[in-house]
């Protein structure tokens, strides 16, 4: 293999899993090692700038980190990366004192942001600061998008939400609630340098299913009941209440139902438990709260007698695999089941629904009727018209909406300057040496054998009677530590000098992981057998010096190391390093050096 | 500084035989100097114990005095151990091995411990032919003492402190040899896929196993002029034979071809399989094992690798007719064995 040129900053990137696997890039292990000191606001500014969000994502996030983080490689679970977040927002200082202040000077530029949800509040927060002036639409009361109407209060607070909402409208934005953007066109007209669609995917799917008409009164589209809910307009459902689905909308619908009266509540899914959409918290969380989830169970009919919806037919059936392990649900035979209800609720999806944007605009969308959208600048085929959030390609989540509102605001900005959407700011990268004396680190090196960490939760006696009682309590300063020294500091980056090497082995006998070997240099899938332990996870990355004295090389495999930075402590020459590797992802408002010009 | 190891092993190591991963062999975590050979050294030992499916508490460590000695506190932390006075350890093995020759005995030394204040020990146990295997972890420096030259210095080596050795060294292998030592190598703590093999035949050995291991002493002896610095000995070092051990009942897979090639079988049936570096050499003969290790000092190579075995030779128990089983397994029944047995020993001294 070629050596590895750890000057490119994807290479350490990629060691820092949790980050990497974010859509936001949030630096995680310098958020948790602040959290680790109670530097709580520096720890929340820190997600600020990369998420926007921290106390909504705190509770909320889908946390794409969890699965990567390092920790689960090694230890039977991962770090609570994303309840950790929460810690930093319920004990931060004045926060508000660390953020852009305005009013900033216009730049003479307008851009509207139709949806005020995550995305757009993302390109609010990251171009007011540069001197826009911003109008955002959304037909709600409010700002926070699907944060507001669809996350139920028991998981995140209202209090919270407007918190962080407040934060960026108080930079100056122009809003324009409760008023529904019928037309693209006269937005357009309007006189708006750019135009950002952030406006979700607001449309739930239904059930064409027999009996569903007569029994209309009592069959709700998940999402709009949420939605009514949040809004208070609807606020008691019948007492057996049937929810129709497997994703997060149908563990929202069925612990919201408990809440506003529902005893008897039940989940029926067509697909086997283990492949529910359904993160496997969220499915916890609803069996805790006495909902019964019964699988493999497809809808066939509403039962109505008299006008009422007494129930619904469902035929059981088995998951089967093709060759290709493709899902066929076959009928197991047998009778169909009843199961009897006063409310049905349908969380069987969502779609996007864009009948307030014109045809002839430029904006070509495919047969799906989704737009066409760069998937780099979030351009649509309308150089002044972007989208980004669950607008873009359907729905995902908030923190991706973040995600892309930052790359959104980046690319609205070069437009506004008439720059090329396609050079994109580099990250701002640093690497630091952690050195502090022999054999002393200016981070906490030693690796910590507990378990994982459960966050308490409120009594249920206490949630159930309480839509909006937050479940979950979240850590204390304690546990908040001591689930933060888990971390393994996957930032602070071993890093190797060949010429300093006297192949001594030292670093390869202590490592405990058996990350290190030297050996003869091969190609990548031979070196890969030839290390110390066969590197078999190949989505990790090996490191691979220049050739030693010997002419063999260092390798090391990223897989599992522990960044315990006992390798550089055996190290007699200093040949390894632990250096603290920190990665920005470039903000409009931080960024653009060409701003400078 | 760290003095934990943490407790996270790669997920996917292996198991040998006996279900235990290599971690089952480590010891504590080690207070020599980093980048010290005797590191090096105790990890090929870990390596051996756990390819040779040993049982750790079927083997007993000993050492004497010196950084070397210390070491067995950093390997096989589940197996015996004592850590005996300076030189004195072949007395305290040839006690154990003597009570209890059921056990595995693995010694360790340094040039200091054998060369110097231990080599009227070492003499006597090599020519008893203890059943054990016997390491010097040879650094030609007392490093504990922080570095005087010790006995193994070669004459004309400088020192840190660039004063150069005028005293003739002490060749432990060839006096090994000379001794009537039955197994005898050499090898270097830089080269593990050489000492690893070596380490797992020497502990196959039913007799008196000796490995010289130059090991650098990175502190003390690890300077430009020194003899022992792993600069000096990646330049002189030169091999008899790579050497592969390949247990009983395993076939032999490598076949090096004519001439080059040996086989030894050991006692049990195992083999090592050898491909020979060096002419004229046969290892199962002590004269050519001698002019070997001659030879090569007189062009300033350090000959490593298998240098002498004879897989046939009997041990100390062997030769002085001692009890079958150890001492802590007899009974009264046999260490009393009755009057009428007595009348029989006292006729047969009549
Ligand atoms: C029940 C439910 C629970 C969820 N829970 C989570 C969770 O726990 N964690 C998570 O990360 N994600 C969750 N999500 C997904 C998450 O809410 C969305 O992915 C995210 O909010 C998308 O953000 P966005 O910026 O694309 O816009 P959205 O949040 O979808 O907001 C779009 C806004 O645009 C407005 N709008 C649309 N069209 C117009 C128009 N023509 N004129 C004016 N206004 C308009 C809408 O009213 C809405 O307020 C959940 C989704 C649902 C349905
Ligand atoms: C009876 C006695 N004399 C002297 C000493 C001091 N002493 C401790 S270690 C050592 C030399 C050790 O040298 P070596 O065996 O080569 O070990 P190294 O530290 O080099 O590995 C000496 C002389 C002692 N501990 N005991
Ligand atoms: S920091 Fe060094 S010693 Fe620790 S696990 Fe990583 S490579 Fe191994
Ligand atoms: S410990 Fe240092 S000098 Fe020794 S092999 Fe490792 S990197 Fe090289
Ligand atoms: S003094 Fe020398 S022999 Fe002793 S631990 Fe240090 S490097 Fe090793
Ligand atoms: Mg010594």
């Amino acid at each position: 293999m070629e050596p590895t040129n750890i000057k490119n900053p994807e290479f350490f990137h990629k060691v820092v899993d949790c980050q990497h696997a974010c859509p936001a890039h949030t630096p995680v292990p310098e958020y948790i090692r602040l959290i680790a000191e109670e530097k709580y606001t520096e720890a929340y500014m820190v997600n600020w700038d990369s998420n926007v969000f921290p106390g909504v994502l705190g509770r909320t996030c889908d946390r794409p980190c969890e699965p990567a983080c390092r920790r689960g490689r090694v230890d039977e679970e991962p770090v609570a990366i994303c309840r950790l977040k929460r810690v930093a927002a319920d004990n931060k200082g004045d926060v508000k004192a660390h953020m852009p202040q305005g009013p900033f000077k216009p730049n003479g530029k307008k851009v509207a942001l139709i949806g005020a949800g995550p995305s757009s509040l993302t390109v609010a927060r990251d171009l007011a600061p540069l001197g826009y002036e911003i109008h955002l639409y959304d037909e709600q009361k409010l700002g926070g998008g699907f944060m507001r109407s669809q996350i139920p209060s028991f998981r995140l607070p209202e209090a919270v939400l407007n918190e962080e909402v407040n934060y960026i409208l108080d930079l100056g934005i122009h809003t324009h609630f409760n008023q529904y953007v019928s037309s693209l066109k006269e937005t357009l007209d309007k006189g708006y340098d750019a135009v950002f669609v952030g406006s979700g995917a607001p449309k739930g799917r239904d059930l064409d299913l027999p009996g569903r008409k007569e029994a209309d009164l009592n069959v709700h589209i998940g999402i709009n009941w949420l939605a009514n809910v949040a809004f208070e307009h609807t606020t008691k459902i019948g007492k057996k209440v049937i929810v129709l689905g497997g994703g997060n909308t149908a563990m929202d619908c069925c612990r919201t139902a408990r809440r506003l009266g529902g005893e008897e509540v039940k989940v029926v899914v067509r697909s086997p438990f283990e492949e529910m959409k359904a993160s496997p918290w969220e499915k916890e969380d609803a069996a805790h709260e006495d909902i019964p989830i019964i699988d493999n169970h497809v809808p066939k009919s509403f039962v109505v007698e008299n006008q009422v919806l007494k129930g619904m037919i469902f035929e059981k059936v088995k998951a089967e695999y093709d060759k290709d392990g493709k899902r066929k649900l076959v009928p197991v035979g047998g009778a169909d089941v009843f199961i009897e209800a006063d409310d049905v609720l349908i969380a069987v999806g969502q779609e996007n629904s864009f009948p307030w944007i014109e045809r002839d605009l430029g904006i070509e969308f495919d047969k799906w009727n989704m737009p066409t959208v760069d998937t780099v600048t979030f351009v649509s085929t309308n150089p002044k018209v972007f989208f980004g959030g669950d607008a873009a390609w359907g729905p995902k989540n908030v923190i991706t909406a973040v995600a892309h509102g930052h790359q959104a605001a980046i690319s609205l900005d070069l437009f506004c300057r008439g720059e090329s959407l396609n050079v994109r700011p580099s990250p701002f990268v640093n690497l630091v040496s952690q050195k502090m004396g022999i054999h002393e680190w200016a981070y906490d090196s030693a690796v910590v054998n507990d378990d994982r960490y459960v966050v308490p939760q409120a009594d249920k006696k206490v949630t159930l009677v309480n839509r909006k009682k937050e479940v979950e309590l979240g850590f204390d300063h304690i546990t908040g530590f001591k689930e933060a020294e888990r971390c393994l500091n996957c930032d602070i980056q071993t890093v190797f000098s060949t010429d300093k090497c006297i192949e001594c082995d030292a670093c390869m006998d202590i490592c405990p992981t058996s990350c290190i070997s030297f050996t003869e240099n091969a190609d990548e899938t031979d070196l890969r057998s030839m290390l110390k332990v066969p590197a078999a996870n190949l989505t990790q990355d090996l490191y691979v010096s220049d050739p030693l004295k010997t002419k063999r090389v260092m390798v090391k495999d990223e897989n599992v190391c522990l960044h315990c930075g006992l390798c550089a402590e055996r190290c007699p020459t200093s040949a390894w390093d632990m250096q603290k590797f920190f990665y920005n992802v470039t903000k409009a408002h931080t960024g653009c050096a060409s701003h400078a010009k | 500084m760290t003095y934990i190891k943490p407790k996270f092993r790669h997920p996917e190591l292996p198991k040998n035989k006996l279900g235990y991963s290599v971690d089952h062999y480590e010891g504590a975590l080690s207070t020599l100097c980093a980048g010290c050979g005797h590191d090096s050294i105790s990890a090929g030992i870990i390596q051996a114990a756990y390819e040779l499916n040993i049982e750790p508490h079927r083997l007993a460590k000993l050492s004497g005095i010196g950084c070397s000695s210390k070491t067995p506190a950093y390997f096989l932390s589940n197996s015996h151990g004592f850590n005996s006075v300076h030189g004195r350890m072949p007395s305290v093995a040839t006690g154990a091995a003597m009570a209890n020759r059921d056990l595995t005995y693995f010694g360790v030394s340094g040039d200091g411990d054998t060369a110097s204040i231990g080599m009227g020990q070492f003499v006597h146990v090599v020519r008893r032919n203890l059943n054990m295997t016997y390491i010097v972890m040879n650094n030609g420096c007392y490093g504990l003492t922080k570095g005087q030259d010790s006995a193994t210095a070669d004459q004309g080596s400088k020192n840190k402190s660039g004063n150069v050795n005028l005293f003739e060294s002490i060749d432990l292998a060839s006096l090994a040899i000379e001794l009537g030592a039955t197994f005898v190598a050499q090898s270097f703590s830089g080269d593990k896929s050489q000492l690893v093999p070596l380490i797992k035949a020497a502990m196959n050995h039913p007799g008196f196993a000796f490995i010289n291991v130059i090991s650098p002493c990175v502190t003390f002896n690890n300077n430009l002029g020194s003899t022992k610095s792993y600069d000096y000995v990646r330049d002189h070092v030169e091999a008899t034979a790579t050497i592969d051990f390949v247990p009983q009942m395993q076939e032999i897979s490598v076949d090096y071809g004519k001439g080059t090639q040996k086989n030894v079988t050991m006692h049990d049936g195992s083999v090592l399989q050898l491909h020979k570096l060096a002419e004229e050499w046969d290892p199962l003969d002590r004269q050519s094992a001698m002019n070997a290790v001659i030879n090569a000092k007189a062009k300033n190579e350090i000959l490593t690798g298998l240098l002498y075995v004879n897989p046939d030779a009997h041990d100390l128990h062997h030769m002085i007719k001692t009890s079958d089983h150890p001492l802590n397994s007899l009974t009264k029944a046999d260490l009393c064995p009755g009057s009428a047995i007595l009348v029989d020993i006292n006729a047969e001294l009549r």
